[in-house]
């Protein structure tokens, strides 16, 4: 988030409540920022020397200040957007976590990866349906979460598919 | 589990059903329903099953043992000749390689089995053109389908099958050898174009992106439907 008001300083000077009005329509998706955590951005920003705050200014409203990218700041949004992200599973430590203790508690992994798999499902279809009504950008989005929760079924497949052997070795290992 | 959805009324029902080809079991006694209008995806791996279901259900195999039923009454137990009629008349087919006639023009393959219906001439072929205009494929009619992109043949075939106006609607792996792009658009023309017609479909599919364009999923490993992901679309 916090880069990502950066780059939005470095499209054009904001103030606080501007940015994030500009913030919640492009990239919120449904959890807008609260003006608390923009302002504490903005002055850590500036405490960085990654931004810098206009004078107060003073209009019909309260008081506000317009706020500037600097060139450090330029650069790190540079660096930020050039370096791949981190490719990390988002749920793979949960979903493994519960597979790996349910077999060692000898509990039914099975029911727990077809219940996964339903609400797996469940949100494939709710990201589908999305796409048919949506924007290029939504369209954009929900690719990208059905293709995650593709990997994740491609894993729970699989898992079921072993859960035999995992049975077995969990046995032995007791 | 592996009932149609809450308030409305089975249209086809797989009851304890089992095939074998040879020594090797394809289905061991599966079950799975799917009510009117209601978009049903079959999955499961490769060898599950899910294709011999499929078969099943649309009469084209019939079952060793176990029923199928169609719109209350059984399908299984009728002739060849009711059961040929009836896949003319009240189902479409959607097949991964779209099964059209390569030499054949765009409007000659959607027109054919409106003629085997033993619909005019004329109103086959003005059928025919509407479909491909609806699919998109209006300036494609006059093409040999063998001169057609993989995705544009996909669309013909699914032109085909809803130009006879079906009950229900049987695709099997209808993206399988399209692009993700393309087997997209088609899947998209093929589902709403269903809900608008209020057309029932069973849907085969390994592929979970496809399947979510259903209303509901059933799995079949093992020649045994095991689960339903139960109805979420409104």
């Amino acid at each position: 988030m916090t880069l990502t008001l950066l780059g939005l300083l470095e499209r054009e000077p904001s103030y606080g409540y501007d940015l994030k009005r500009d913030y919640d329509t492009h990239f919120a998706r449904g959890k807008p920022l609260s003006f608390g955590q923009v302002y504490t951005t903005l002055a850590r920003l500036a405490r960085d020397g990654k931004a810098v705050a206009g004078p107060p200014e003073h209009g019909d409203g309260p008081e506000r200040k317009r706020y500037w990218i600097t060139e450090a700041g330029a650069a790190e949004v540079d660096a930020w957007l050039s370096r791949p992200a981190e490719p990390e599973p988002h749920l793979q430590p949960v979903l493994f976590a519960k597979v790996t203790l349910a077999l060692m508690l000898g509990r039914p992994a099975d029911s727990y990866l077809d219940a996964q798999r339903v609400a797996h499902l469940k949100r494939m279809r709710e990201l589908t349906q999305l796409k048919d009504a949506g924007s290029l950008t939504d369209t954009l989005l929900a690719d990208y979460g059905l293709f995650h929760l593709e990997a994740d079924l491609r894993w729970i497949d699989l898992t079921a598919a072993r859960l035999g052997e995992l049975k077995e070795e969990a046995v032995r290992g007791r | 589990m592996n009932t149609p959805s809450a308030g409305r009324g089975t249209l086809i029902e797989a009851r304890d059903v089992t095939k074998s080809f040879g020594q090797t079991p394809a289905l061991r006694g599966a079950a799975a329903a799917v009510a009117q209008g209601e978009i049903v995806a079959v999955m499961g791996p490769s060898g599950s099953g899910k294709s011999t279901l499929l078969h099943c259900l649309a009469g084209i195999f019939l079952p060793d043992s176990g029923e199928v039923w169609f719109d209350g009454r059984r399908l299984d137990t009728r002739t060849e000749a009711e059961r040929t009629r009836l896949r003319r008349t009240a189902f479409g087919f959607v097949f991964q390689f779209g099964n059209l006639v390569p030499e054949l023009t765009a409007a000659d393959n959607v027109a054919l089995p409106l003629l085997l219906k033993r619909e005019g001439r004329k109103a086959a072929y003005q059928q025919a053109a509407q479909w491909l205009d609806r699919l998109g494929l209006g300036d494609k009619g006059a093409r040999r389908t063998g001169e057609l992109s993989g995705g544009e043949a996909q669309r013909v075939a699914v032109a085909r099958a809803l130009a006879l106006g079906p009950r229900l609607l049987f695709a099997d792996e209808p993206t399988g050898s399209l692009d993700s792009l393309t087997g997209e658009k088609v899947m998209k023309l093929l589902t709403s174009l269903a809900r608008e017609q209020r057309i029932t479909m069973v849907l085969v599919t390994h592929d979970v992106r496809v399947a979510a364009y259903a209303d509901r999923e059933v799995m079949v490993r093992d020649g045994v439907v095991t689960a339903d992901a139960g109805t979420v679309r409104t």
